[in-house]
């Protein structure tokens, strides 16, 4: 389909361990419209972010492997290229945005030499002319002073001005798709919603997909056009932000949205919770991992839910006990 | 005695910073700089702020982890700005902290029995059986299962982890506990186990809270009051319901304004706060928020006393010409 940037058709990702191959991700399909924004929605261990890093392919290696299924952007199975191949892809095609700014930048360097080696890599251009782009890109991202900041190292920069320069690496080269891995989580609020608001912006200028990870709720009705809800390796709901919001129909997500507490929410009631915990991955079961958590018996949960269409572009695992329509 | 628990004034925390060939204190981190505020019993105060704005290093010195630079706190009745060891062991059976990370404010090699135990052995309480009484109904309290005693932190989930550091604080049923970013490592639908179990175990105990978070749709569910710091400095004290519907401090309503709203609907309506919060070393002279937004005002504000005024009852803002309306301003000049 045209309109679609990126389709992500049944991923299975696994780790393998001592005890065996893990799925931290399980068969998942999603997709991403061009020039909107798609959040990824989950607990610690949901495996949004090994979702990205599949994408991208950067998982950890060699334990970290993708065993099925397509990734397609711009009608190019990701999957099937070469390391190299890949590497290309990587930076012109999509940008990455880690969580901390502080592990994503290279303590030795000056912030403009790490920018530059991007132009350096994917475009034919001297080194003064790259050092002249990365003054252009940190004007991009509002960073003020960008000539005095281009020589300067990470450490000199606050931690929303870091990400400020992450961000300036991950769009150099005009990507379709910029994958946010929680790109706001280490900042204060304040910050949060001035990197928000950047994004966004960027988006509409520069007519690009986001991929926004985050356990945030608020980010996501925020910034979000579609949702993507996961849960120990599955998504248990995909519609869009409005939808979500009004009308969850997974019990996890009903459950997710009634436990944060809201400005408008009476002061010192007792707060909704769901019980139990996410179960570890080795102890995944085929059936709804949400009933596994809810304490319903192993021996019940046998049956994987089919996940399918239950209003347009609604999305739903329809296990009988989380899902009643 | 007071209905006041915890009473703080004027307290000044300054880390000197050495440097030079003779390593000579060549300034200070202000980290928390003229600071009053007060705990009734069994009330919580919220405290909330941006990273670095000393909100962590006021509770470490309400608990005394940190011995001020000057000012006084009163604790119970007694100022124990100046305490010493053995003052300080005496009073900490009343005064206990919840520390942000589970998994570094716990030791990884000690059973859960050891963790909680200590607390008791240190104030020399009750036998062997007796203790071990004491810590099973701890950790029936907390919500954790009865073979967790002789399990290791490590063998635990964020949320039960957290459980146990309220175990531990809970032990010796002190009157006050500082908690400091209790839940912000946790998962949203972990998180509101915790609260709710917090707000159970301030019913049950009479407990009072010193509740330091940056989430302030938790603050505000937590909180009796709330204090808003910036800098050092707390710019605004009111009603938890008080300050998120009517806040008078410009840097209150951004901060406000910040928190992204689970409502799609209300996209957009925020007003975004440009820059960041300055140094501590070398705050601005006058308004420190007037500064960082720029305010046409600000060259009024240096060497004026910027200190807390009773707007209405209960209600206190900073005298602020740059961060209050013109009204709220005036008012300001009035009442002081």
């Amino acid at each position: 389909m045209a309109d679609n940037l990126l389709e992500v058709k049944n991923l299975i990702t696994s780790f393998k361990t001592d005890g065996g191959w893990l799925r931290a991700v399980d068969e998942i399909s999603f997709s991403v419209p061009r020039g909107k924004t798609v959040g990824i929605v989950g607990e610690s261990g949901c495996g949004k972010s090994v979702t990205a890093m599949s994408i991208v392919q950067l998982l950890p290696q060699p334990m970290g492997q993708v065993l099925g299924g397509e990734v397609i952007l711009n009608g190019q199975d990701l999957i099937k290229l070469s390391t190299g191949e890949m590497r290309k892809i990587r930076g012109i095609d999509i940008g990455v945005i880690f969580q901390e700014p502080m592990t994503a930048l290279n303590p030795c360097h000056r912030i403009g030499k790490q920018i530059s080696e991007v132009f350096l890599l994917h475009t034919k251009i001297s080194k003064q002319d790259a050092w002249q782009a990365s003054i252009d890109i940190l004007k991009k991202v509002k960073i003020p002073a960008p000539e005095l900041r281009v020589g300067e190292y990470p450490h000199q920069l606050s931690g929303g001005m870091r990400q400020r320069v992450v961000i300036a690496m991950a769009l150099a080269c005009k990507p379709d798709l910029l994958i946010a891995d929680e790109p706001t989580t280490a900042l204060d609020v304040t910050v949060q919603s001035q990197i928000l608001d950047l994004i966004s912006d960027l988006q509409e200028e520069m007519g690009m997909s986001v991929i926004l990870i985050t356990h945030d709720l608020g980010v996501i009705a925020q910034s979000c056009d579609e949702v993507v809800v996961m849960y120990a390796g599955r998504i248990v709901e995909k519609t869009t932000a409005e939808s979500l919001f009004k009308e969850p129909l997974h019990a996890y997500t009903k459950g997710l949205l009634s436990s944060m507490p809201r400005l408008d929410t009476p002061r010192k009631s007792e707060l909704k919770t769901i019980p139990g915990n996410v179960a570890s991955i080795h102890d995944f079961v085929q059936g709804c991992r949400f009933c596994q958590r809810l304490g319903v018996p192993v021996s019940e949960l046998t049956q994987k839910p089919e996940y399918r269409e239950v209003s347009p572009n609604h999305w739903v695992e329809t296990c009988p006990q989380c899902y009643k329509p | 005695m007071s209905d006041n628990l915890l009473e703080i004034s004027n307290l000044k925390m300054h880390f000197p910073i050495m440097g030079g060939v003779m390593l000579r204190q060549k300034g200070a981190v202000k980290a928390v700089d003229d600071v009053s505020l007060f705990i009734k019993h069994g009330e919580t105060l919220g405290l909330v702020g941006e990273s670095g704005c000393g909100k962590s290093t006021l509770g470490k010195c309400a608990v005394r982890l940190h011995a001020p630079t000057s000012g006084t706190i009163n604790f119970d009745g007694q100022d124990i700005s100046r305490a010493g060891a053995k003052t300080l062991r005496s009073t900490r059976q009343d005064l206990q902290m919840i520390f942000q990370d589970p998994a570094e404010s716990l030791d990884p090699r000690l059973s859960v029995r050891a963790i909680i135990e200590e607390a008791f052995a240190i104030h020399k309480m009750g036998t062997r059986s007796e203790r071990n009484q004491w810590i099973a109904e701890l950790l029936d309290r907390v919500g954790l299962p009865k073979k967790a005693i002789d399990k290791f932190s490590f063998e635990f989930s964020g949320g039960q982890r957290q459980r146990i550091g309220i175990a531990r604080a809970i032990a010796l049923k002190p009157k006050l506990i500082v908690a400091d970013e209790p839940v912000s490592a946790l998962d949203v639908s972990v998180q509101s186990q915790v609260l709710n179990l917090m707000l159970e175990l301030q019913r049950d105990m009479g407990l009072s809270y010193l509740f330091i978070a940056h989430d302030l749709a938790v603050v505000k569910h937590i909180s009796d009051r709330v204090a808003v710091m910036y800098l050092g400095k707390i710019v605004e004290v009111a009603d938890a319901d008080t300050i998120y519907k009517d806040p008078k401090h410009a840097y209150t309503k951004a901060l406000l304004s910040a928190i992204p709203e689970p409502d799609p609907s209300l996209k957009n309506n925020r007003v975004t706060l440009d820059g960041e919060i300055p140094s501590p070393i070398n705050p601005p002279k006058g308004s420190a928020f007037g500064h960082r937004i720029e305010h046409k005002r600000y060259d009024e504000t240096i060497g004026m006393d910027l200190s807390l005024v009773e707007i209405e009852k209960d209600h206190w803002v900073a005298a602020d010409p740059c961060c209050l309306s013109d009204e709220d301003y005036k008012k300001c000049l009035t009442l002081s």
